[in-house]
């Protein structure tokens, strides 16, 4: 059976967020850890612009498909397997602020890693967050395998698994997607479509126009999303999850997207694309978006909008400060936890 | 005590195991309904069900990324992979993902998960049916090995490997299967991983093996005997971790040891066993440790004459022994 | 006053060209305000200011392209300045356990090999026969070699030596004891000197100590040159107000004193009830006399200034040459400084005294070519201060924590340090 990909239109007006059956309390924490993504990786940038940290891996520009998407799950019940670009399907998944600055610095405290992977590896056993490595569209197979073993179970968790339009090109995208079409799994593929892959383009990356086209390659539906509209993902997310709980497989949701900085640290952006172009995505920028929506709707006031201000600047500030004296690993950690269960030669 | 072939042990060893663990299952091609091209999994599909059985698509990376998944989800799963010599697609997923969890979540994460595959060759099975893959698995950090070479040790491998935390790679010989019988103790029988065996005691030199070729050194043995060489055989059994304590052992108590495996000869699994003998053991040395190994040509041919060339045999280690015993 | 640095903008970037000053020397500015605009070949940035002050001095000038590191701008930090200062990379603690993996260290026979006969190419396992049963050159040279080319391989060994015995027993025990399995070989001694009390009293305190008390071991490098520098400056006055020369040992024994303020788990006692704190720091000075070692006990040496030390330290060491030291001198001594030092050595491992936790050993002060700050090659006076310590009173970063007080200070040492 043929499955068509459909595309969501904005719509506008008040109480939006209510019709989706968000609260204005959900609606605003939305808001908020959106504006501590945005708020810890500009530090970040700072930081590593200071000379005093090597490497940072960007959120900014994605907050609102990151956020909208992962509040459709059940933190700590439901599963997702980001990528590293997720910092804001993290923060809404239970890591904080210090967690993110202690990967930054690369801290012996640091949850994901204990220092020993670089920023945006995330990984959290207790949170459900699936490790991730650095070799991409890996983590599409393990959200299958994590699927299959709900499945298994009888259980109905979901897992979202977030990647790149570059990563679908990989092998591994393929095989997950056909087998979790084979199975019917309850995992919900999420492409973060930025428009670029390091500096080569969607055009050089695929053939087509919208990636959610290959779902129906696959025997479920594709879904394409203004990935700057926080509400939009979120309804569309909200929809697959639900789908995917009741049995009936998987979805891919194609959200466009794109990221206001340089791929990386280490990348510079004006070598491939021109300035304007990230002026008129900046527009677009998904925290403003959703903070003009939720004044009109009367949800953000002023004196909510400090408040929020508030609390991610002292989150931030804490964080860094926490960081920034938190001891290292020892060379003695240099050689632990190769097993789970070491055994003596 | 019965008398089982290889295969039957590690099909007894995977049901027992999946009788006695909810989260156990096995996944790969042909698993299901065919049960397995070497009918390794017969009769578990009825028993157990399509979520516990599950026929994989043409697709390695999948059945191990797959794995993965589920192993972070609480399941145990034996991913099967029909042959060793078409793992390599799945490169990416075992060494780059599977061997890195526990190490890369500083100990967070863990995958209690197993990987069959059958290796090794003497079956006419060419260039892609006959390839060792345990020097380029045990070199990676995070992976243990094993390598059983009768049905007793197949059973209770097994059985460790499934009850292993970390991912364990099962090496099954195929041409062991059949070949190879022996007494199986009943009852829950289990090998530690890491533990090689004396399988022949003996004082004038050491045979140190695994796989098919531990058949052929005790037949080798038999022979050394008869021409009053005394040779004692060292069954590996567990390529990573190795039992460094029993390979210098046996090294001190001879003073002359031959290493034999079909794989190629460069970096090959002898080259680490001889390193570890000359660091712990040089000063008990009668003789330069040797080996006898495949030749580094990419893999055995399908010509008969061809296979022989490249396969040690028992005469071949009759041989080359006889030559140590006289240095 | 804070130093900024350039920063290294990429994984591989080793410079970057200053292109534009964003701020002015006299400009106020905010913690990561814009200070300059950067280029490299990787990436072009523009660098935030790590604390909020006055920007003093600019160092480097637009167009200028210097490697990573450098010093580009001075800002006198602002008194108001509340978040926490750039974190200065500490200097790595020597690691108490080496990480790499190393093979152990093979051992070593007798090269007897090499030439073209294959009888003299003894194996190791035979050599370790020869040396076992003791058997002669003259014995060698009697035994069939059944290896290659003749070579005598330890069956051959293992038979001669069963054929020995066999004739010993035959011929009632006419052959010399070394026949029979020998105990461990070993010189004939010439002369046998006879153990002192003061002798037996080392070799008994040495062995409990070894055997009781597990021995960690730990060295930091000092750079002595400041410390040099001022003793030569004020040792002629010291001498003639004193004296006594000012020695480098109560100048260390100073700064042994502060570190074990800093560090207090170094100046005690382990036993089955807990860790004991000793409340007061009398440091042990060993001190070497005609048959051995002694160590008399500075009591209290956290009260003493260095000249206080000094005296305290050539009272008891005189003292203990003349043979004139009382019980309470060698007593309660809670810390150990010792000084090899001045036989040249440059690396001592000591022997903790029990029931102390550590020792120190001050080595010889060398000079040597040093990298300095900015990647120069300087000459300075070096020296290498090495802890023993109990490991199941600390671990190693106690340890390190404790060295690096101590080279701190010895390092810091100005003429503001008082001598009285």
């Amino acid at each position: 059976m043929a499955l068509k990909a459909a595309q969501i239109e904005a719509k506008g007006g008040p109480s939006r967020h209510q019709s989706l059956g968000l609260s204005d309390e959900q609606a605003l924490k939305m808001y908020e850890v959106m504006r501590l993504a945005r708020a810890v990786d500009e530090r970040m940038w700072l930081i590593n612009r200071q000379g005093r940290a090597p490497f940072v891996i960007s959120c900014q520009g994605q907050e609102g498909a990151q956020v909208g998407t992962a509040a459709a799950l059940r933190p700590g019940y439901d599963w997702v397997a980001p990528y590293y670009r997720d910092a804001g399907v993290v923060l809404w998944f239970g890591m904080t602020a210090r967690d993110q600055m202690l990967s930054f610095f690369a801290r012996r405290e640091d949850p994901n890693s204990g220092g020993r992977q670089m920023p945006g590896h995330f990984g959290s056993r207790r949170l459900h967050i699936v490790t991730g490595g650095s070799p991409v569209a890996t983590q599409l197979l393990h959200a299958a395998g994590v699927a299959l073993a709900s499945k298994q179970r009888k259980e109905d968790a979901v897992t979202n698994v977030y990647f790149g339009e570059g990563s679908a090109s990989q092998g591994d995208t393929h095989e997950a997607m056909n087998f979790a079409g084979v199975h019917k799994l309850a995992v919900v593929f999420i492409c973060e479509n930025n428009g670029y892959a390091i500096s080569v383009p969607q055009s050089r990356q695929m053939a087509i126009a919208n990636l959610a086209d290959r779902a129906a390659g696959y025997g479920f539906p594709g879904v394409v999303v203004d990935g700057n509209d926080v509400l939009a993902c979120y309804e569309v997310a909200r929809q697959a999850v639900e789908r995917a709980r009741r049995g009936e497989g998987p979805t891919l949701i194609e959200v466009k997207t794109y990221r206001f900085t340089a791929h990386s640290s280490d990348d510079d952006d004006k070598r491939y694309r021109k300035a304007e172009e990230v002026a008129i995505w900046r527009q677009k920028d998904p925290i403003h978006r959703y903070a003009g929506y939720l004044r009109d709707a009367g949800t953000l006031t002023d004196q909510r909008e400090d408040e929020i201000t508030d609390r991610v600047t002292v989150q931030v500030d804490d964080a860094t400060e926490y960081a920034e004296q938190a001891p290292d690993p020892t060379p003695d950690d240099l050689t632990t936890f190769v097993y789970k269960q070491e055994i003596p030669g | 005590m019965a008398v089982k072939t290889v295969i039957e042990a590690i099909r007894e060893g995977m049901d027992e195991e999946m009788a006695r663990d909810e989260s156990v299952f096995v996944i790969g091609e042909d698993v299901g309904n065919r049960g397995g091209v070497f009918l390794a999994t017969d009769g578990l599909y009825k028993k157990y069900g399509e979520l516990r059985v599950i026929d994989s698509p043409l697709a390695e990376s999948c059945i191990i990324g797959v794995a993965i998944g589920a192993a972070v989800n609480g399941m145990k799963p034996i991913a099967e992979i029909q042959f060793a010599d078409f793992i390599a697609p799945a490169m990416n997923q075992i060494i780059e993902e599977a061997a890195r969890f526990c190490y890369r979540t500083a100990g967070d994460f863990n995958l209690p998960m197993v990987i069959r595959a059958p290796w090794g060759g003497g079956v006419h099975g060419a260039l892609y049916h006959s390839q060792s893959i345990e020097a380029t698995f045990g070199h990676i950090p995070g992976l243990k090995v094993v390598a059983p070479g009768t049905p007793a040790d197949a059973k209770g491998l097994l059985k460790a490997a499934v009850r292993d935390p970390d991912p364990v790679l099962y090496l099954e010989h195929k041409r062991t299967y059949r070949l190879v019988k022996g007494d199986v103790p009943a009852g829950d029988h289990v090998v530690p991983i890491g533990k090689a065996d004396i399988k022949r005691e003996g004082k004038d030199l050491s045979l140190i093996a695994y796989g098919l070729m531990l058949t052929y050194c005790l037949e080798a043995a038999e022979k050394l005997a008869a021409e009053g060489v005394s040779a004692e055989v060292l069954d590996l059994r567990t390529i990573k971790p190795i039992d460094q304590s029993a390979i210098v052992a046996t090294a001190r108590k001879t003073g002359k040891v031959l290493v034999v495996h079909e794989d190629n000869r460069f970096a090959g699994i002898a080259a680490e066993v001889m390193a570890i003998i000359m660091e712990n053991a040089f000063d008990a040395l009668d003789a330069p440790v040797m080996r006898l190994t495949g030749p580094d040509v990419p893999a055995m041919p399908f010509n008969q004459v061809l296979e022989d060339a490249f396969m040690p045999s028992v005469d071949k280690i009759v041989a080359k022994a006889k030559e140590l015993a006289a240095y | 006053m804070a130093s900024v640095k350039m920063p290294q903008l990429g994984e591989s970037i080793t410079e970057g060209t200053i292109s534009k000053w964003l701020k002015q020397p006299g400009d106020q500015v905010k913690k990561y305000e814009g200070l300059v605009e950067v280029i490299t070949d990787k990436v072009n940035a523009e660098v935030p200011a790590p604390l909020a002050g006055i920007l003093k001095e600019i160092k480097v000038k637009e167009g200028t392209t210097v490697t990573v590191g450098t010093e580009i701008a001075v800002i006198e930090e602002s008194v108001t300045a509340t978040t926490a200062a750039t974190k200065q990379s500490p200097t790595p603690p020597a690691p108490a356990g080496a990480v790499t993996q190393d093979s152990p260290s093979p051992t070593l026979g007798e090269g007897r090999g090499g030439g073209s006969d294959t009888r003299t190419r003894l194996s190791p396992a035979v050599r370790a026969l020869i040396e076992e049963h003791r058997i002669s050159d003259a014995e060698l040279s009697r035994i069939e070699g059944s290896g290659i080319g003749g070579r005598i391989s330890k069956k051959d060994v293992e038979d001669f030596v069963a054929k020995r015995v066999q004739s010993a027993t035959a011929n009632g025990g006419q052959r010399q004891a070394s026949a029979l399995p020998a105990a461990p070989p070993g010189p004939t001694p010439e002369t046998t000197i006879p153990l002192t009390p003061m002798r037996r009293a080392i070799a008994s305190n040495m062995t409990k100590s070894k055997q009781t008390i597990p021995h960690a071991w730990t060295v930091a490098e000092v750079d002595m040159t400041n410390v040099v520098r001022m003793r030569q400056k004020a040792k002629d006055s010291f001498k003639l107000q004193e004296g006594i020369d000012l020695t480098f040992v109560p100048i260390i024994v100073k700064a042994v004193v502060e570190g074990l303020k800093a560090v207090p788990v170094l100046n005690a006692s382990w036993s089955e009830q807990g860790v004991v704190l000793h409340k007061d720091i009398n440091i042990g000075v060993a001190v070497s006399v005609d048959d051995g070692l002694i160590v008399p006990v500075v009591h209290q040496a956290d009260r003493m200034s260095i000249s206080g030390l000094a005296k305290a330290i050539d009272d008891l060491a005189k003292r203990a040459r003349a043979g004139k030291l009382g019980i309470p001198d060698v007593q309660g001594g809670t810390f150990t400084v010792n000084n090899p030092g001045t036989f040249g050595t440059i690396l001592s491992y000591s022997i903790i005294a029990p029931p102390q936790a550590g020792i120190l050993a001050m080595d010889a002060i060398v000079k040597r070519a040093i990298v300095v700050e900015g990647d120069a090659i300087a000459v300075r006076s070096m020296m290498n201060l090495c802890l023993s310590f109990d490991h199941r009173v600390l671990d190693g970063v106690s340890a390190a924590r404790f060295l690096q007080g101590v080279r701190r200070w010895l390092e810091g040492f100005s003429e503001q340090v008082p001598l009285y």
